[in-house]
C-alpha cells in the first residue's frame, strides 16, 4: 500500500521537477559557460543538493517499486508474505542506492 | 499465483472491451517501462562513470553517438512515461469529466514541448553548435 502510493508520488515528482532538471540542465550543457555554471551554481547549494538527492531517491525508488510491478505483471509474488518482503527491499534499496550515488558523487568515496 | 490457463492474461483480454486494444495499449506501456528501466540505469551509470560532471565534459560526451542516441532514447521514453503516468493519475483521481479532459491536455502539451525542448537542447549539443 504505502509502496503503490509511494511509485504515484515519486513518478509525479519525477514528471516535473525530475524532468524540467534534466531539460535545463541539457539546455545548460547546450548554451555558454554562464548557463551551465548558473546550473551547477544552483544544483550545488544546499537547496539544490536536497533537490537533487531527493530527485535521486524517488528514481530509484520508482526504479526499484516499477521492477516490482513488472514481476507482479507476471502474475508473480502476490503471496502476502513475498509481496510485503518485495516492497520493504524497494524502501532499502532505494535508501542504499541513494546513499551509495551521493557518497560516490560526493567524493566520500572514490 | 497463475493467472492463465491455455491462453496468457494477456491474450485473454486483448480484442476485448469497446475500444477492442486496450490490452496492446497496456503492453505497449509495459514494453516502455522496461526499456526506460535499461536507459535509466545506463543514465545514472554513465553519470558515474563519467571523469568530471562539467560542461566540457558532459558535451564531449553529448557529442559521441554513444551518449548522444541513448540520450535521444532516455529523453522521449521518459516524457511519454511521465505523460502515461500522470494520465493514470489523472483518470484515478480526477472525478469531474471536464477536468479530467482539460488536465489530461494541459498536460500532454507539457510532455510534447518539454520534450521538444530537451530534444533541441541535446541536438544541439549533438551536432555541435557550441565550441
Amino acid at each position: 500500500m504505502l509502496v503503490s502510493i509511494l511509485h504515484r508520488i515519486t513518478g509525479a515528482g519525477l514528471s516535473f521537477l525530475g524532468l524540467a532538471m534534466l531539460t535545463w540542465w541539457l539546455l545548460a550543457a547546450a548554451g555558454s559557460a554562464e548557463d551551465y555554471t548558473l546550473f551547477t551554481d544552483v544544483v550545488t547549494q544546499w537547496f539544490g543538493r536536497v533537490v537533487l538527492i531527493g530527485l535521486t531517491w524517488a528514481f530509484f525508488q520508482h526504479l526499484l517499486s516499477g521492477i516490482r510491478h513488472l514481476v507482479m505483471d507476471t502474475g508473480q509474488g502476490f503471496e502476502l508474505g513475498v509481496n510485503k518482503a518485495s516492497a520493504i527491499l524497494t524502501i532499502i534499496g532505494s535508501l542504499l542506492l541513494t546513499a551509495a550515488l551521493w557518497a560516490f558523487l560526493l567524493g566520500v568515496v572514490k | 499465483m497463475s493467472l492463465g490457463d491455455s491462453a496468457s492474461a494477456l491474450g485473454k483480454v486483448e480484442h476485448t472491451g469497446s475500444a477492442k486494444h486496450g490490452g496492446g495499449h497496456w503492453l505497449n506501456e509495459k514494453v516502455l517501462s522496461a526499456g526506460l528501466l535499461l536507459l535509466g540505469v545506463w543514465f545514472i551509470a554513465s553519470l558515474v562513470m563519467l571523469p568530471a560532471l562539467n560542461q566540457r565534459t558532459v558535451v564531449q560526451w553529448l557529442r559521441d553517438p554513444t551518449g548522444a542516441i541513448p540520450m535521444a532514447l532516455f529523453v522521449v521514453a521518459s516524457f511519454r512515461h511521465a505523460l502515461d503516468g500522470m494520465k493514470t493519475v489523472v483518470d484515478d483521481y480526477v472525478v469531474d469529466e471536464g477536468n479530467r479532459f482539460a488536465l489530461n491536455t494541459f498536460f500532454f502539451f507539457i510532455a510534447v514541448g518539454g520534450g521538444a525542448l530537451a530534444l533541441f537542447a541535446l541536438a544541439r549539443i549533438a551536432f555541435g553548435a557550441q565550441g
